[in-house]
């Protein structure tokens, strides 16, 4: 291995359609084996955030993103860098409230429910919620804990899928416990 | 010029790995003493460069060199942190650190799901990686000064 190749920078392509599907098919089984739909979610978000507490460091890896100084800088970093290179979109950053702590994702396209229809007896289930738990645990591996829902969802009928993120606190690294 | 050895802590301060190449004086304490005192004076050092800094800075502390050896020190925004102890005439490491996060920590431990992150790292093929890189450094053999 030589010191100059640098084959993580290059993003592989993959086919979408059969990401799409596999990530429906994961939903699917997930249907089947949990009873109602709020452990579907639940689900979904742990399996994202365990994703996410790898997926950061690849993204520090093949990005060269450093350590962002406001939550600001890092919602644009997440919108034009992060979405980007893992789902080929990027979404708006809007609906800031006043305090600043708080943002809105608009999707205007989710690539994840190309082909999904929710059916009736699923009203509750939030097919994509694997992204908010993929949020939480990347931000949460660089030091910042946050809460991440679904505001608005085009499978429920709305115009454009809305992720809402809330700012909770940052995180202070500490020396480990019994050491001068 | 050489490398003597390296370090990999974790955000919590515990050692990840240890490897160690021309490294002819052992410092006289437990190896999990050494860890302790290095990741000790690291976290000190960290906090008092930021505190002195009449700017805010971004990368904050990279290098400190004595009369026998360079320290270079790498951390990621995940507080992933990589020491690397080599002689005086090694230029700046960054990239070489910077490397050895992107292609070999990623590559092998966090895409490896039977790797626990935060667990000292038990991947053999990340060390055989890890050892043959280091190896292959232009400033690796002791010879070339």
């Amino acid at each position: 291995m030589s010191r100059q190749s640098n084959r993580t920078t290059d993003s592989k392509k993959m086919n979408s359609e059969l990401f799409t599907l596999t990530y429906g098919a994961l939903v699917t089984q997930l249907c089947k084996d949990y009873e109602n739909d709020e452990e579907v979610n639940k689900q979904l978000d742990k399996m994202g955030y365990n994703i996410g507490v790898r997926l950061i460091e690849d993204f520090l890896a093949r990005s060269s993103v450093g350590r962002c100084q406001d939550f600001r800088e890092t919602a644009d970093v997440i919108a034009k860098v992060a979405f980007k290179m893992y789902l080929g979109i990027t979404p708006s950053v809007t609906n800031w409230s006043p305090a600043g702590d708080e943002l809105s994702l608009i999707l205007e396209s989710n690539p994840l429910v190309d082909f999904v229809e929710l059916p009736d007896n699923h009203s509750s289930l939030v097919y994509s919620n694997l992204l908010c738990g993929v949020l939480r645990g990347a931000l949460e591996m660089v030091q910042m804990a946050v809460d991440v829902k679904f505001a608005q969802d085009t499978l429920r009928g709305d115009n454009v899928t809305e992720i809402r993120m809330k700012f909770i606190k940052r995180m202070e690294e500490n020396l480990p416990a019994g050491d001068e | 010029m050489t490398v003597h050895n390296l370090y990999i802590f974790d955000r919590n301060g515990s050692c990840l790995h240890y490897g160690e190449w021309n490294r002819k004086k052992q410092a006289g304490i437990s190896k999990e003493e050494e860890f302790k005192l290095m990741y000790g004076m690291l976290f000190s050092i960290r906090s008092f460069c930021s505190k002195m800094s009449p700017l805010d800075m971004k990368d904050g502390f990279l290098t400190f060199q004595t009369s026998k050896y360079k320290l270079h020190y790498y951390e990621t925004a995940t507080g992933i942190k990589i020491i690397m102890n080599t002689d005086l005439g090694v230029p700046n490491a960054r990239d070489i650190l910077h490397q050895i996060y992107s292609t070999l920590y990623v590559e092998y431990i966090v895409k490896n799901p039977l790797c626990v992150l935060g667990e000292q790292l038990s991947s053999d093929i990340f060390s055989t990686r890890l050892d043959l890189y280091i190896r292959a450094l232009p400033f690796f053999s002791p010879r070339a000064a």
